[in-house]
């Protein structure tokens, strides 16, 4: 079964919908009006709200007193000069990066692994599995410390003469310089990315592993009959059937990386010169803490337009047919 | 299979060392919540406690109470009342489907994607002018709100699976919209209500956004009280860590027992955060 917002009318007869209207006038339109709320509340509070922040962003309310003059795109031009926010956006490309790639390869890895038949594979998959459970504060928590460059892992590492500054690091990878800032991994991030997999895991094994169990036991037969090895029935036949699972993932995986808040804020905050900053924690501080109303709802509104950038084509793509 | 024979111990092995690694914050939150005071210290982190101190726990318990009970009074009245919403129109929107419904259900859905900074200073507004502001109340309307693109995605999928002729002939028996839904969809239901309610429990006992920003000192649910926990001066980690674990007590039992219908829901919806 594909576990994603396709998933309904599977095993229902097409064309069952065709009904006597006739009779059934003043119970479709109860039905509609016991549906009328919900599509108000939707309206204003998600298409409206987003429409009013969207004026706010054009305006010059950058104080506590509310003004709703019209300053244009002078909030964006800000941003995209503002040494802050071009940080914001380096970081939240590498790190939506390595989070994906993380998150996508070692879960399905792990389906595949845990997909032989293995002993106590049940106790295996709830291991991976229980972080999603916690709030991204608690594992923030936990991580800020098991990450802390005096404590933590460096314990361990010193012993192999490794040790690392963790989210305390300030150098860039590959540096280079690009507008205001120095372009390149910054290595703190690695440890949220390290935090935010550890937590994410679970849920693209069990995406993967839905997609694995969907797949009949016969195509693998076959294969084998064919005299397939195991390993070329994975490669040619397993893993491009579960490329559907793999797109999934990696669009749920960007919409959560592009809008982290909670993680980041709760781990590391912004660090030195910004490295482990995003634009959820950009935007909290800068609306929340220092009353920049229009310069917050200008990164709100690039968060959300970032995020519709995948979600609108994978909506409209996997809604379609679905008729 | 031959693979299998070589590999299953590398296999094992792989699977115990990842498992010790998803293991790991646990096992140090154990110990340090465990460690008096003076054995927290930065050098002994990894080393089991020589003696049992519960210390911490009481004193985080002491410190989280009210902002527990908060995020219990946020979290009952807010799943039960999105669940509810979410019947109704996930019942509407896959047996009673009209002209534009489907294009109304997927503009209905893209609000479970948004960034929630995209609403947040209006909704904000909108709270200090109903009097929801810095109230529980207010929250709850949030995650009632929000909450209705994934509780109806959840259940107009489980919906899809009642068959329609159900639905048919229960109509050419006469009955209505109200007592089809009462009669048949709802009885029906259980799984749907046990995978909603977990789904939504856990995602509004995790939230953190809105419970910070709606809500100050006394008012706040249980992730900003365990935030805040860390973002005193001295940080008392053996607390800090009780705190943690308390605060993901609730979730965490949840998933113990529960974890199926928590993973079914995280299939139906495909969304967190």
């Amino acid at each position: 079964m594909e576990p994603s917002i396709t998933k309904p009318e599977t095993a229902v007869m097409p064309g069952v919908t065709v009904r006597k209207k006739k009779k059934l006038t003043a119970d479709r339109l109860l039905a509609i009006s016991f549906l009328l709320p919900s599509i108000v509340l939707i309206a204003i509070f998600v298409y409206g709200f987003i429409g009013w922040t969207g004026y706010v962003s054009l305006s010059n309310w950058n104080t506590l007193v509310p003004d709703f003059s019209f300053a244009g795109l002078k909030n964006y031009i800000f941003l995209f000069q503002d040494f802050r926010f071009q940080a914001d956006l380096r970081n939240t490309l590498i790190f939506t990066i390595l989070f994906i790639a993380v998150v996508a390869i070692v879960g399905q890895l792990l389906a595949i692994f845990l997909d032989q038949k293995i002993r106590g594979e049940s106790i295996f998959r709830n291991i991976f599995f229980f972080p999603m459970a916690l709030s991204f504060v608690v594992t923030g928590v936990v991580w800020q410390w098991l990450l802390n460059p005096t404590t933590g892992v460096n314990l361990f590492l010193k012993k192999f003469g490794l040790e690392s500054m963790w989210y305390t690091e300030t150098n860039i990878l590959a540096g280079f310089k690009l507008g205001k800032i120095e372009f390149g991994v910054p290595v703190a991030i690695i440890a949220v990315v390290i935090a935010a997999v550890w937590q994410m895991t679970g849920f693209s094994l069990a995406m993967y592993l839905a997609g694995l169990r969907a797949i009949p036991e016969e195509l693998k037969e076959a294969a084998r009959m064919d005299g397939a090895s195991e390993i070329t029935i994975y490669r040619k036949v397993i893993i491009p059937l579960l490329k559907p699972i793999t797109v999934s993932v990696i669009i749920i995986m960007a919409h959560i990386s592009l809008k982290i808040f909670d993680l980041i804020y709760a781990m590391t905050g912004p660090g030195a010169n910004f490295v482990t900053d995003v634009p959820g924690v950009y935007m909290f501080e800068a609306t929340f803490r220092g009353n920049y109303y229009a310069n917050g709802a200008a990164i709100a509104i690039i968060m959300l337009l970032s995020v519709a950038i995948f979600i609108v084509p994978y909506l409209i793509s996997s809604r379609k047919g679905d008729a | 299979m031959a693979l299998s024979r070589i590999s299953k111990p590398l296999l094992y092995l792989l699977l115990i060392a990842l498992s010790l690694f998803f293991l790991m914050p646990i096992y140090v939150m154990l110990v340090t919540s465990l460690k008096p005071l003076d054995q927290v210290t930065l050098s002994d982190m990894w080393k089991l406690p020589t003696v049992l101190d519960f210390s911490s726990y009481s004193t985080a318990f002491e410190k989280l109470l009210p902002n527990l009970l908060n995020s219990f009074y946020l979290v009952i009245p807010a799943t039960i009342l999105s669940a509810l919403l979410g019947s109704l129109n996930g019942y509407v929107l896959s047996k009673w489907k009209f002209k534009g419904s489907e294009i109304l259900f997927t503009a209905i859905l893209f609000g479970m994607f948004i960034p929630y900074q995209s609403i947040l200073i209006p909704m904000i507004q909108f709270l200090r002018d109903a009097g929801l502001y810095n109230t529980i109340t207010g929250l709850v309307f949030v995650h009632v709100v929000y909450g209705i693109p994934i509780t109806t995605l959840m259940f107009r999928n489980f919906y899809a699976s009642i068959p329609d002729e159900m639905i048919e002939s229960a109509m050419i028996d006469g009955a209505g919209f109200l007592r089809i839904f009462r009669y048949i969809i709802l009885p029906l239901s259980i799984t749907g209500f046990v995978v909603v309610a977990i789904w939504q429990f856990t995602n509004i006992w995790n939230e953190f956004l809105f419970a910070v920003t709606i809500t100050t000192s006394d008012q706040q649910p249980i992730m900003v009280a365990l935030q805040n926990l860390s973002g005193s001066q001295i940080v008392q980690w053996n607390v800090q860590m009780a705190g943690a674990l308390l605060a993901a007590l609730p979730t965490l039992l949840v998933y113990i027992f529960l974890g199926k219908y928590f993973v079914k829901g995280l299939l139906a919806g495909s969304v967190k955060g």
